[in-house]
C-alpha cells in the first residue's frame, strides 16, 4: 500500500472576501489578479512545503502536488518549481505529480529536462503524472483545445523517447518539431520514473492508461461510479492481455482527523470555505461550462461514470452528462449545488474525526475501491496551518499504521510493492532506493 | 436550374473531403461564405441574392455537413479549398461575398486569385487586428451569448431566431466551435499576413458593416477599405455584427448595386 498526501495549496487571503464560510463566490476565470500580494503568497508557499516535510516525517509515502492555473484555488501553477525544492529538502518520501498539464507544454523537451533534474535531485524518488487538463489551463496558457488530446499523447511518446533514446535524433510530429534533441539531463530512475495518470471522467484517457499499464487516480470522486471506473480500467487491461490489480488503483479522498469529534467537524467545514474550487464539491463557486469545456477539448460520448459525481461533472463544464446520467436537473445558476458539507459526510466525500471514527470509514472506502494508492487530501479550504498539523500528527501516530494493517489485512499492494509494468513483486530494497 | 426563392442541395468532393452546397437563383455567380457559427441554411438573405445571382452558399470545410479537413490550421487553408470548390464547379469569375468568418477567408481567397474576383463584398469580416479594441473571443463566451453579441440587441436576436433560438441552430453554433478552434486560435480571427496583400486586390471591393458591431470592430471596416485598392465601406448604423440577419433586404441591395456600378 502506497499512502500519500496532498493538499491543493489554496491562496488563502481572510482579507479577499471570498474566503471563509461567508466568502462570496468566485465565478471561474474572472478574478484579477491585482489583488495578489506576494508577502502572503511567500508565508502560504513555505507553510505549505513545511506541511510537507512534516507529512513525511509522519510517515507519509508520498507527497502529492498538483497543477493549476489562473487561479486562486490552487497554487501550484509552477509545481516542478516546489518538486524541485521537495527534491532537496525530504529524505524518504516519493514526489508526486498529479500532474503536469501536457498539452500546454509548447515544449516538451523543457518538461523532460525538468523532471529529470528532479529525478535525479531527488535521487529517484519522482512519479511524474500527466493530465490533459481542464480548459481553464487551455485558456490560461493558450493552447489549442481541439488538439488537447493529440498533443498529449505525443508530448507523451516524446518525452518518453528524450528519456530513453540515447540523442541526439530529431523529432518531426504533427504538434512537436525538434531538430536536435540531446537533453544533457536523464532521469535517475531507468529507465525512467514512475508515471501514473490521474483523471476523473474521460474514458479515453483511462483505456490509454490501462494500455500503457500506468496506474490511474481518480480524484476525489464519488464511490460507486469510481469502482465502475476502476472496473474500466480492468476491463482495458484485459484488452491489453493482462490482469490489472490493486497496484494499477490510486484514490484521492478527503480525510482529516482531530483530537476531538469538535475540532473535526470545525476543521472538515473548512473543506467548503476557502477559494471557490470547480473540483471541491460543495465549494464549487460559478463554473463557467464554456471555458471548462472548450471546443474539441474532450469526447461528449465518452465520459467515465464518475461523471455522476457533481464536482467532477461541474469542473469539467459536464452538466448536462451529468444531469442526463443521474436524472437530476440541471441547476440553476447561481442557484444552490448539491454537495453541502453534511450530505458529503454522509456519502463519505468527507472523512473526519478523531482516529476512532475516521478509520472505519478509510477501511470502507478501500473495501469498496480495493486501491494500492491513496493519497489523503486535507488541509484545504480555509483549514489553517493548525488544522493541518494537528491531522498530519495524528495520521502518522494512528491512521497511517492501521492503514498499513488494512492493506496487508485486504491485500491491497501498492504500485512500489508490484510493478504495474510487469505485474512482479518489487523488491523492497530497491522500492526504498 | 433553380429560380429565387427555391434552392438544392449537393455535395461535391474537394481535397478528399465531402462539401455540401446550397444553390439557388441566377445570373452571375455569387459565392456566399458563412460566419464561424455554421451554415444556418437558406436564409432570407440568401433569397434576396438569389434574385439576380447563382448563389453557390456551401458549408465551409469543416462546418455544418462537410467533411472536416483533419490537416487545415489557417482560414488560409480553407481559402485554398473554397478557390478549389470554384474550379470544380466551372465557375471562373466570382462575386466573393464573406460574413465574419467568411469574409477572412474570402479576403484571403481574393489575395490568391484576384483575376477571378468580379466583386469582393466584406461584411463584418474578421481577419485583420483592429487598431483599437479587440475582435469579441467566441472561445471565451457561452456560444448563445455569442451570437447574441452579433445582434444590435436581444429584441432582434429574438425576431430573427425565435424566443428560444431552434435546437438545430444551438448545435450548429457549438458544433462550429470546434473547427473556428482549429482554424483561428492564436492570433484570434486575424492573420498579420493578410494586410499586407490587400493591396494586390485591384477588384471592386465592397465592405460592408453594422455601426453597432460587437463582434469585429467596426475600425476593421474602415482597416480593409483603406487597405482595398478600390473599396467603399457602407456603415449601416445601428445593426450588429449579423447585419444581414437584420437587414437583408437592405444589405442584398447594397451588394446589388455594387454589382451594377462595377
Amino acid at each position: 500500500m502506497f499512502i500519500g498526501y496532498f493538499t491543493e495549496r489554496p491562496y488563502q487571503d481572510p482579507s479577499s472576501g471570498y474566503f471563509g464560510a461567508a466568502g462570496r463566490d468566485i465565478t471561474d476565470l474572472t478574478m484579477s489578479n491585482g489583488s495578489y500580494d506576494p508577502k502572503l503568497g511567500a508565508d502560504l508557499y513555505n507553510r505549505y512545503l513545511d506541511e510537507k516535510i512534516y507529512a513525511e516525517e509522519m510517515g507519509f509515502d508520498g507527497l502529492m502536488l498538483n497543477e493549476h492555473h489562473s487561479t486562486p484555488f490552487c497554487m501550484g501553477g509552477v509545481m516542478n518549481v516546489e518538486a524541485a525544492i521537495l527534491a532537496r529538502i525530504t529524505k524518504r518520501a516519493k514526489i508526486v505529480l498529479m500532474g503536469n498539464v501536457l498539452p500546454i507544454w509548447d515544449d516538451p523537451l523543457w518538461l523532460a529536462e525538468m523532471l529529470a533534474e528532479i529525478d535525479m535531485i531527488s535521487h529517484g524518488r519522482l512519479v511524474t503524472g500527466w493530465v490533459r487538463g481542464t480548459g481553464r489551463e487551455s485558456v490560461a496558457h493558450n493552447s489549442q483545445s481541439p488538439f488537447n488530446w493529440e498533443r498529449f499523447q505525443e508530448a507523451h511518446d516524446f518525452i518518453i523517447k528524450a528519456w530513453t533514446t540515447p540523442g541526439p535524433f530529431r523529432w518531426e510530429g504533427e504538434h512537436y518539431d525538434f531538430r536536435y534533441v540531446n537533453p544533457w539531463a536523464r532521469p535517475y530512475q531507468q529507465p525512467h520514473p514512475p508515471i501514473w495518470i490521474p483523471g476523473v471522467m474521460s474514458r479515453n484517457t483511462v483505456a490509454w492508461a490501462a494500455k500503457h499499464r500506468y496506474p490511474y487516480v481518480m480524484l476525489a470522486t464519488e464511490l460507486e461510479p469510481t469502482r465502475q471506473s476502476f472496473q474500466y480500467y480492468d476491463d482495458q487491461a484485459k484488452e491489453n492481455g493482462y490482469e490489472s490489480g490493486t497496484q494499477h488503483r490510486g484514490y484521492l479522498f478527503k480525510v482529516h482527523v482531530d483530537e476531538t469529534e469538535e475540532l473535526a467537524e470545525q476543521a472538515g467545514r473548512k473543506y467548503i470555505q476557502g477559494p471557490s474550487n470547480p473540483f471541491l464539491e460543495g465549494n464549487q463557486g460559478n463554473v463557467r461550462s464554456f471555458i471548462q469545456n472548450l471546443p474539441g477539448m474532450t469526447s461528449r460520448n465518452n465520459l467515465l461514470p464518475t461523471v455522476t459525481t457533481f464536482a467532477a461533472a461541474a469542473a469539467r463544464g459536464r452538466l448536462a452528462e451529468h444531469a442526463r446520467s443521474t436524472g437530476q436537473s440541471l441547476p440553476r445558476p447561481g442557484g444552490d449545488y448539491n454537495g453541502s458539507y453534511e450530505d458529503q459526510i454522509n456519502k463519505m466525500s468527507i472523512i473526519t474525526g478523531t482516529p476512532d471514527t475516521v478509520i472505519p470509514k478509510v477501511r470502507h472506502v478501500l473495501e469498496t475501491l480495493r486501491p494500492g494508492n491513496i493519497f489523503f487530501w486535507d488541509g484545504d479550504g480555509a483549514m489553517t496551518h493548525e488544522d493541518s498539523m494537528r491531522s498530519l500528527r495524528l495520521m502518522g501516530e494512528e491512521v497511517i499504521p492501521a492503514v498499513r494493517e488494512m492493506a496487508v489485512d485486504l491485500d491491497l499492494k501498492g504500485a512500489f510493492d508490484v510493478d504495474p509494468a510487469t505485474n512482479l513483486p518489487i523488491p523492497q530494497a530497491a522500492a526504498s532506493a | 436550374m433553380t429560380t429565387a426563392g427555391t434552392q438544392t442541395e449537393r455535395t461535391v468532393k474537394v481535397a478528399g473531403r465531402k462539401l455540401r452546397l446550397l444553390e439557388g437563383g441566377s445570373g452571375a455567380p455569387l459565392l456566399l461564405l458563412h460566419h464561424s457559427t455554421g451554415n444556418p441554411g437558406w436564409l432570407p438573405f440568401y433569397d434576396q441574392l438569389a434574385r439576380s445571382f447563382q448563389v453557390i452558399g456551401p458549408d465551409l470545410p469543416g462546418y455544418g455537413q462537410s467533411e472536416r479537413p483533419e490537416w487545415a490550421r489557417d482560414p488560409r487553408d480553407i481559402a485554398v479549398l473554397a478557390g478549389r470548390l470554384l474550379d470544380k464547379l466551372g465557375v471562373d469569375r466570382v462575386t466573393l461575398v464573406g460574413l465574419g468568418l467568411g469574409g477572412f477567408i474570402a479576403a484571403e481567397l481574393a489575395t490568391m486569385e484576384p483575376r477571378r474576383v468580379t466583386n469582393l463584398v466584406l461584411i463584418g469580416a474578421a481577419g485583420l487586428q483592429p487598431n483599437d479594441g479587440e475582435i469579441l473571443d467566441q472561445m471565451l463566451v457561452d456560444y448563445v451569448d455569442y451570437v447574441k453579441a452579433g445582434f444590435r440587441d436581444e429584441e432582434h436576436f429574438n425576431q430573427a431566431l425565435g424566443e428560444e433560438a431552434r435546437s438545430t441552430y444551438k448545435e450548429l453554433w457549438d458544433f462550429s466551435r470546434e473547427m473556428t478552434a482549429r482554424i483561428s486560435w492564436k492570433p484570434y480571427m486575424f492573420s498579420r499576413r493578410l494586410r499586407p496583400l490587400l493591396a494586390e486586390v485591384n477588384v471592386p471591393a465592397l465592405v460592408i458593416w453594422g455601426g453597432e458591431d460587437r463582434i469585429v470592430p467596426l475600425v476593421c471596416g474602415e482597416q480593409y477599405a483603406e487597405a482595398l485598392p478600390q473599396a467603399r465601406l457602407e456603415v449601416l448604423a445601428g445593426a450588429g455584427h449579423l447585419v444581414e440577419m437584420e437587414e437583408p433586404e437592405r444589405v442584398a441591395e447594397l451588394i446589388l448595386a455594387h454589382a451594377r456600378r462595377s
